[in-house]
């Protein structure tokens, strides 16, 4: 069982993370197997965006450790990549030399570096902004760029916080049907954080509930039937049960 | 496209300054101030022109020792600021130190330097070093700290390293911070070289002024002061030209937030 356990891509156990004494997250324990996508779901102040700080390996937990592919990576930031709420991207920089940052951070030549991101400006929407800055891009374009930053930046897993919030529902839909492709092809495996019951229904292999305070894992569920599923699942009728029960269980503890 | 703001936009400044030439003229040509007192704009043209040449010859003195001494200050800045950047306790240490620094007046010192190092270039050096370091310092004190905190955060995601983060986050924010302070002190070096040669010295637009103002010569006076702000203002003229090569992406941003 533990030879098992240590092939997840990535997993948690009893990670509990505390500022000035007051506990945010306590005793989670999660898993993702690779090329999963698995959406934590929860409500404002459950300690999301504290527990993927902890997963990062921006912040030491006060308990517990985090396994990468097996290894303890548990306070090691650059072993995961993870993409902040905003889009982050360094506004004296042009998108390719934003893109390609996480790759000159871990050491490669600038020009190889910038060279490797602009061989996916195609795959992610971005031709045309070689020579741009940040300013000259819309929000959507921003979005992408900063998409493909975490993947360059990735070896395998990707931390996702709110990644598709700031795009109208158009923008989105098409967003979502676009990273489910990309995610197969790039052999990801995700987790993202997100407000929106239905994305996460669309999107995820299986969903975490985190609630409470201080923050626990109240629930995971399996969505069925397996991905892709296309916007007619949206309508129909085990996807309103599932909507019914996560309602219920946020709720309950809400 | 936005052409007539900006003609608009510079009408009140040129107005104001006809308006001070106007005034000028009636008191000098009107007799109002005893000609050889207040000489009238003509005058001080004609010896502007007649004087240029040497001019030329001393302001070569006094842009060296500005620029010579501006640079040392802007390498103390540098290396000053990121080091109290980098060290919470240098900065508690240094920064009240470094205010009241900015308290003793330039006119005070310029005499102990003199008498400390001579009349040769050393006390002018030092003078403006001395008065060009402080804005810059302080600007990019403030310029480090207002690094956005998630980009920080996102960096060290990457596992980015303290050095890394300065050179590709908190250096390229304080940037433009440093060309404000920078502005400031192109100035400051000029007028604190001019005021260390009154107080000794060979050669320079200091000792030029200190000659004709012993000699009553008003319209060379006057002459000397507008070259002195021609230069200042054709310096912070090219700190803003090497603020935009510097900075090329400045220009975009101000672009998006007008809109």
């Amino acid at each position: 069982m533990s030879g098992e356990e240590s092939a997840s891509a990535l997993r948690a156990e009893g990670v509990t993370k505390a500022y000035d004494g007051r506990v945010i997250i306590q005793d989670i324990s999660i898993h993702l197997e690779t090329g999963e996508l698995v959406c934590l779901l929860g409500v404002s102040g459950a300690g999301k965006t504290t527990l993927f700080h902890t997963l990062s390996g921006l912040e030491r937990p006060e308990a517990g450790r985090v396994l990468l592919q097996g290894e303890d990576i548990t306070g090691r930031p650059g072993k995961i990549s993870y993409m902040l709420q905003r889009d982050l991207l360094l506004p004296h920089k042009k998108i390719p030399d934003n893109v390609a940052l996480p790759l000159v951070i871990r050491g490669e030549k600038p020009r190889a570096a910038r060279e490797k991101a602009l061989g996916y400006f195609a795959q992610f929407g971005l031709e045309g902004t070689q020579d741009k800055y940040p300013a000259q891009l819309s929000g959507g374009m921003r979005q992408r760029a900063a998409l493909l930053r975490t993947f360059l930046g990735s070896q395998g897993v990707v931390l996702l916080d709110e990644p598709f919030s700031a795009l109208d529902a158009l923008t989105k839909r098409e967003i979502h049907r676009w990273y489910m492709g990309m995610m197969d092809q790039l052999q990801l495996t995700t987790l993202f954080i997100t407000h929106d019951i239905d994305e996460a229904i669309l999107l995820s292999d299986r969903i975490y509930i985190l609630s409470g305070q201080p923050g626990r894992i109240s629930a995971g569920l399996t969505i069925q039937p397996p991905r892709p599923r296309d916007l007619e699942f949206s309508l129909c009728g085990e996807f309103l049960a599932y909507k019914k029960q996560i309602l219920s269980l946020l709720e309950r503890q809400g | 496209m936005k052409r007539s703001p900006s003609i608009t936009s510079k009408l009140p400044p040129l107005l104001a300054l006809a308006a001070v030439l106007a005034v000028w003229l009636i008191a000098s040509e009107g007799g109002l101030v005893p000609e050889f007192m207040l000489p009238s704009p003509a005058q001080v043209g004609a010896a502007l022109v007649s004087e240029f040449p040497t001019l030329l010859d001393n302001a070569a003195v006094t842009l060296q020792e500005a620029a010579l001494g501006l640079g040392i200050g802007i390498a103390v800045a540098l290396v000053l600021a990121t080091l109290m950047h980098r060290v919470r306790a240098l900065y508690r240490a240094c920064y009240p130190l470094l205010v009241v620094t900015q308290t003793i007046p330039t006119v005070a010192i310029a005499p102990l330097l003199v008498l400390w190092m001579g009349f040769g270039m050393a006390p002018k050096v030092t003078l403006v070093a001395l008065t060009t370091f402080f804005p810059i310092a302080v600007s990019l004190l403030e310029g480090y700290a207002s690094t956005d905190k998630a980009a920080a955060d996102l960096l060290r995601s990457m596992g980015a390293s303290r050095w890394q983060i300065f050179r590709h986050l908190e250096f390229p924010t304080a940037l433009s911070y440093f060309f404000s302070g920078l502005r400031v002190s192109v100035s400051y070096a000029v007028v604190g070289a001019v005021i260390s040669e009154w107080l000794g010295g060979f050669e320079g637009l200091g000792v030029y002024m200190t000659r004709v103002r012993k000699a009553y010569a008003f319209d060379r006076m006057f002459a000397v002061i507008l070259f002195i702000v021609a230069v200042s203002l054709l310096l912070m003229a090219l700190v803003t030209l090497l603020r935009r090569l510097a900075m090329p992406w400045e220009a975009y941003e101000k672009i998006e937030r007008n809109d």
